[in-house]
């Protein structure tokens, strides 16, 4: 058997395959299909201050190999996911890392307030900061488009967020250099960092010939998305292996199906891997991603998870 | 949350053309023993590497717990896109991975009261199996089929077996009446003093029927054919307009607070021409000037 623990900052967690933030709601509908304290993380879906019903509907088109959605980060709002949901996770024994986001970087402060000060904060491993999402006082403007927004939502949570649980800045994939906005948010003191987030696209209804969606608009994900995932994982990865970008544990995300596509986004650099999209195919997906991966573990003959991560940098062939 | 789901790998055990449609039965053991009239399931398709990754959901026509082959499911399905052709060119012995039952099912009365059950196209298939369940219950039960024309109405000839009297309109008069439920549902209401009218069927059928059923005194539970991803209330993708017992409305999601609703609680005013509307009064509903 592989020792498939991992570390994220200090925090050790039994294995490296989460659930990915909105594609797993908050636990409970998975948890009929299997035990959510079995994956090494629980994700949530992201939450913000109020309730939000989110966007109109269609909300979702198919594309191939993936989707797009405009959920429109609907959500109960913190107060009433610290007295439900974190509890019932707590629960299970599920170790959490909680999705947060705000409509500007003071929402995000007052949303970890709240979340600390919840009963069940015991289970949380992590707070992800979920800063592909528009910034109301920036014209909407996304938060990790911009690296001064970006910096601005970090230091926030982090300095709301007591020490010894890590702090990771979520980043889009749609901006011009990735690498820039690593950079930024590592230095204003994230822990770590996830990517993914979705890309946005727009599907035209070729019978109506108006955009699919009732918001125009939504975020592409999916193992289309995939290669997009581990380019971007790989751009940050070198920049740290060459010392220009700090060095931080990264949870890579987008398009894992199988734990061979996991092993992708791992041999990239990621010392964690979510499942999101592969799970509205297949309920089973994050725990079946886990058994999968540990097979590929052992079948490269390495006894720790540890030391695959990042082992493509040194596979490469320099030309 | 009930834990009554299983997920389970199928194989196709008959794929049978009825008019405009395909019956498909799958052998999907742990199903049928936990299912009720109303509920559906969510079918996979393309196989292990599909590039159409978002399961398909199809109302449960009829279970059998066990069998020769053991237990079955039934669905009906209309070929449309590459979802439901894939599924309806499926031959025996072919594999579909299975999740269900989902959703909630339709709520029977306490009393033996008459009951009207509404089918619009394919939107019949459920109610056989509730017309029984609800005939066991003592309840008096017409049933009213609808379709665009005569190859799209489904299971005529068994409404006949289930119910105590059928109607059926078509817009074309191809069979039946010429014209809507909706223009037949409210004598049939008042001849049976019907009490509660079940529905199954596109959109703007549902809500006439729940318009025509408040007019006559019945309360309308109808089930709904929301866009979903997964089925099972991960995604948040089938979220629909519906007004709760303390007066709020609220965006839920009909895979697992639906599909079947009271009709008179469904916001009909936010849904038109395909999309619905957040209504302005709706918890969380976006604000001018941000969300
Ligand atoms: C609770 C429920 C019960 C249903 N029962 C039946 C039934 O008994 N017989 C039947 O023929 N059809 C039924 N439908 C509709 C059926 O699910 C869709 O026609 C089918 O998913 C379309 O797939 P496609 O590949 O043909 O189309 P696509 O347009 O390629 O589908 C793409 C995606 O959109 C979703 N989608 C598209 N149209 C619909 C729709 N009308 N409803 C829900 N999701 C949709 C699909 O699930 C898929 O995820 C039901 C839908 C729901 C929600
Ligand atoms: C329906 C849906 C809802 C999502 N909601 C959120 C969200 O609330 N917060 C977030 O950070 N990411 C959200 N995401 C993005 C995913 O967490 C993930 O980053 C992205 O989908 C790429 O991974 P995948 O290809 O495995 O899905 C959502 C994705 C989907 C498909
Ligand atoms: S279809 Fe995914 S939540 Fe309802």
């Amino acid at each position: 058997m592989a020792d498939m623990t991992t570390v994220l900052a200090g925090v050790e967690l039994p294995n490296p395959v989460m659930t990915a933030s909105g594609c797993a709601a908050n636990g409970q509908e998975l948890h009929r299909f299997f035990p959510v304290s079995e994956l090494g993380a629980f994700v949530t879906k992201t939450v913000m201050k109020d309730p939000r019903s989110g966007r109109a509907t269609p909300r979702m088109a198919e594309t191939a190999s993936g989707m797009l959605n405009s959920i429109g980060l609907q959500g109960p709002g913190i107060d009433v996911f610290c007295e439900k949901d974190l509890p019932w996770l707590a629960e299970q024994g599920a170790r959490v890392l909680v999705s947060v986001a705000g409509n500007t970087a003071e929402e995000f402060g007052e949303v970890v307030q709240r979340l600390v000060a919840s009963p069940a904060w015991s289970c949380v491993v992590g707070v992800e900061a979920n800063i592909s999402c528009p910034n109301v006082a920036n014209r909407g403007l996304v938060f990790a488009c911009d690296p001064v927004s970006s910096e601005r939502v970090v230091q926030i949570v982090r300095t709301r967020v007591p020490d010894g649980v890590p702090v990771f800045a979520k980043l889009t994939p749609d901006v011009t250099d990735i690498v820039a906005i690593a950079d930024a948010a590592l230095r204003a003191g994230a822990d770590g960092l996830t990517m993914i987030n979705t890309l946005l696209g727009i599907v035209i209804d070729t019978d109506l010939l108006r955009p699919q969606l009732a918001g125009t608009t939504g975020g592409l994900s999916g193992p289309a998305v995939r290669p997009v995932a581990v380019r971007a994982i790989w751009q940050v990865v070198s920049a740290m292996r060459a010392g220009t970008v700090p060095t931080a544990p990264v949870i890579g995300v987008g398009g894992v199906r199988t734990g061979k596509d996991a092993l992708e986004l791992v041999a990239a650099g990621a010392c964690a891997v979510q499942v999101g999209t592969a799970t509205f195919n297949d309920p089973h997906a994050p725990r079946r991603v886990l058994t999968e991966l540990e097979a590929e573990v052992t079948r490269h003959g390495v006894t720790r998870f540890a030391d695959l991560v990042g082992i493509a940098h040194e596979r490469m062939v320099t030309l | 949350m009930s834990a009554g789901v299983v997920q389970v790998a199928g194989e196709v055990i008959a794929n049978r053309r009825v008019g405009a449609y395909h019956h498909l039965t799958l052998v999907a053991p742990g199903v049928a023993e936990l299912a009720h009239p109303g509920q559906f399931v969510a079918l996979a398709v393309g196989g292990p590497t599909s590039a159409n990754l978002l399961r398909r959901c199809f109302s449960i026509h009829k279970v059998k717990p066990s069998g020769t082959y053991g237990g079955t499911v039934d669905v009906v399905v209309a070929a449309h896109g590459p979802g439901t052709q894939w599924l309806t060119g499926l031959s025996a012995h072919d594999a579909v991975d299975v999740v269900g039952p989902l959703g909630r099912p339709f709520p029977l009365p306490a009393e033996p009261v008459a009951c009207v059950l509404v089918g619009g196209g394919y939107g019949s298939a459920p109610l056989f199996w509730l017309a029984e369940a609800l005939r066991e219950r003592g309840c008096h039960v017409e049933m009213v089929l609808g379709a665009a024309s005569e190859d799209r109405l489904f299971g005529v000839v068994e409404a006949r077996r289930s119910a105590d009297g059928v109607t059926v309109t078509t817009d074309d008069g191809s069979a039946g009446r010429r014209g809507w439920v909706s223009d037949v549902l409210g004598d049939v209401v008042d001849r049976t003093s019907a009490g509660v009218v079940y529905a199954c069927g596109p959109m703007g059928m549902l809500r006439s029927v729940t318009d025509v059923a408040r007019a006559h005194g019945a309360v309308a539970q109808v089930a709904v054919e929301e866009s979903m991803a997964c089925g099972v209330g991960v995604c948040m993708t089938c979220v629909m307009p519906v007004t709760g017992n303390d007066g709020v409305t609220r965006m839920v999601r009909s895979c697992v607070e639906g599909p079947v609703f009271r009709g008179d609680r469904v916001r009909w005013d936010a849904i038109e021409g395909g999309i619905t509307r957040v209504p302005d009064d709706a918890l969380g509903a976006p604000r001018p000037g941000g969300h």
